[in-house]
């Protein structure tokens, strides 16, 4: 039940308890007792609306950057990664497979912007190695979201 | 002399009546900002996996005629399914044929079977192919009515007394269109009891089959002894959402499927190819598309039947397909004429349940294929509708 309420959540984060309970075959109140165990428990970190900024018309330059960075011991990857994720810029940080260790998500006004907090900030940490910037020049689906569907309803509008 | 088409048609043919739901569709391809909750397909678009499938086929220059009965792949697909799924083992080689969307196999069955001086049971409401297919056979379409009270499910007493001699066949449709009516695997065994006592054929148009909502669907060929004596229809168009492809397929008995390929090879040659490689896509690597379908059919059924409850609807809960299939018997008004009154005041057409059966009427089909978003503004709508009914 957890399960299905996270995936509806999701999906909309909008949906009210009322409807989760109908759709789900069960109380508003177990709703309720799930939805908040799942806040407490940090399950649930926030709400928020998948937004085309383009189409708002407002600029930004995001960039996905590749940071390659040596481990340290005992702590490994973990006290590199909390010195770039405090970083208000930062809006994502992942360890992953491959070539490089982190993979740091950037946001700025502008292209410059990111450019130089890189440069200055990020490429200047100790123990980070090099890094390998990516500029996202269009966003065709994010968060499960596709920006421009053109799939329409196109069935007849009655059928047997 | 002048000629007359009209006297060159034959009579099974000119005796047919025309579908119930052509002139309600003309109506409602007139309107703007219809909500319709009378598509009787899936809102979904097929997966990306098998349209992306198919065009690969068609780069790769599949373009040709299959076997007859079918692609090899794509029969294994469906013997290791219906085996896999729902525990009823088909030999790939001798016992299935792919056919251009079940409703070319229904009819094909009915064929086989059927002639002049036969008799076929056909449990109502029901999908509306089934009658005239069993005409054009020369055979008598016999129509059973299902009830209301019994969440329209076939009893074996009634079955048993529109049994006559000259009964061959009966055609069963469970998860059922359009009333969302499922047999659960007793009331099949009890059912297949008579139609062991009177030896008769079943062709059991299972479409719906992925789309049962509480326990999981019942091949009625899984039963004792009714393996032999029942043709088995289904295809992809609901489970994996790929009604426009025209693919399904009949399992059964290799003396029938010996004789109903015969039907095939000489009128459809074989089903087309695009649809059948897309097919063998959605077998292999679709299952958790369909399940997460079949997810949220189900909660969108648990939302319609609460909202049509509370809005004071007679109606039971639906345990399959995508239909629900609410009495309108208490505004006074008979199905069609609150289908029109729905559409004209408040723009959601509906389909009137006497376009499936006499027993049909006084009620009326909703799909609920159809986004929760429209769904809840088709139930708004719907309601405030039904309280000018009650208060007028």
């Amino acid at each position: 039940m957890k399960n299905k309420v996270l995936k509806l959540l999701e999906c909309n984060g909008r949906i009210s308890f009322e409807q989760m309970a109908v759709m789900l075959d069960t109380t508003v109140e177990e709703i309720e007792a799930i939805v908040k165990k799942l806040e407490e428990e940090k399950i649930i970190l926030k709400y928020s609306a998948v937004i085309n900024w383009e189409k708002a018309g407002v600029e930004e330059a995001v960039a996905i950057i590749d940071v390659k960075v040596s481990p340290q011991r005992e702590v490994g990857f973990d006290a590199i990664a909390q010195r770039i994720y405090r970083f208000p810029e930062v809006r994502s940080v992942s360890l992953i497979s491959g070539e490089y260790d982190l993979s740091v998500s950037i946001e700025g006004k502008s292209m410059k912007e990111v450019a130089m907090f890189v440069a200055q900030k990020l490429a200047t940490i100790d123990h980070v190695l090099s890094t390998r910037t990516h500029f996202i020049l269009k966003r065709y689906k994010m968060a499960g979201v596709i920006f421009e569907d053109e799939e329409v309803d196109r069935r007849e509008v009655i059928t047997p | 002399m002048t000629f007359h088409p009209e006297d060159f048609i034959n009579p099974l043919v000119r005796d047919l009546p025309p579908s119930g739901i052509r002139k309600f569709f003309d109506l409602v391809s007139e309107m703007k900002d219809v909500i319709s909750l009378g598509v009787g397909e899936p809102d979904f678009i097929s997966p990306w996996h098998v349209r992306e499938a198919c065009v690969y086929s068609l780069e790769k220059g599949y373009t040709m005629y299959t076997s007859n009965f079918g692609l090899p792949e794509l029969r294994y697909e469906i013997a290791k399914y219906l085996d896999q799924r729902f525990g009823v083992p088909y030999n790939d080689q001798k016992e299935i044929i792919v056919t251009v969307g079940a409703s070319e196999a229904v009819d094909m069955a009915l064929r086989t079977i059927c002639g002049p001086g036969d008799e076929v049971i056909i449990p109502e409401p029901c999908y509306v192919s089934y009658k005239p297919c069993v005409r054009l056979t020369g055979a008598e379409p016999v129509a059973v009515p299902t009830y209301f009270k019994d969440e329209f499910k076939l009893t074996p007493e009634i079955l048993e007394s529109y049994i006559t001699p000259k009964t061959k066949a009966i055609v069963l449709s469970y998860p059922n269109n359009p009333t969302g009516a499922v047999l659960t695997r007793e009331e099949l065994a009890a059912i297949s009891k008579v139609i062991i006592k009177y030896n008769l054929v079943v062709v059991s148009d299972e479409i719906y089959g992925e789309l049962t909502y509480e326990g999981t669907h019942t091949c009625i060929a899984g039963l004792p002894e009714m393996r032999d004596r029942t043709i088995l229809i289904s295809g992809m168009s609901k489970a994996f959402a790929m009604t426009g492809w025209r693919i399904g397929y009949v399992a059964a008995h290799e003396d029938f499927i010996k004789n109903m390929v015969k039907i095939h090879q000489y009128t459809m040659l074989c089903a087309p190819i695009m649809g059948q490689k897309a097919a063998i896509e959605a077998f292999r690597s679709c299952h958790h598309e369909v399940s997460r379908m079949v997810e949220e059919y189900d909660q969108r059924r648990r939302i319609v039947y609460k909202r049509m409850k509370d809005m004071g609807l007679e109606v039971f809960k639906p345990q399959g397909a995508f239909y629900i299939f609410p009495s309108v018997k208490n505004t006074g008004l008979s199905s069609e004429e609150f289908a029109q009154k729905l559409l004209k005041e408040e723009k959601v057409a509906v389909v009137p349940g006497n376009a499936f059966a006499d027993c049909g009427e006084g009620f009326i089909r909703c799909s609920y294929a159809t986004s929760v978003k429209q769904l809840i503004q088709a139930m708004d709508r719907m309601e405030r509708f039904l309280s000018k009914q009650f208060s007028s």
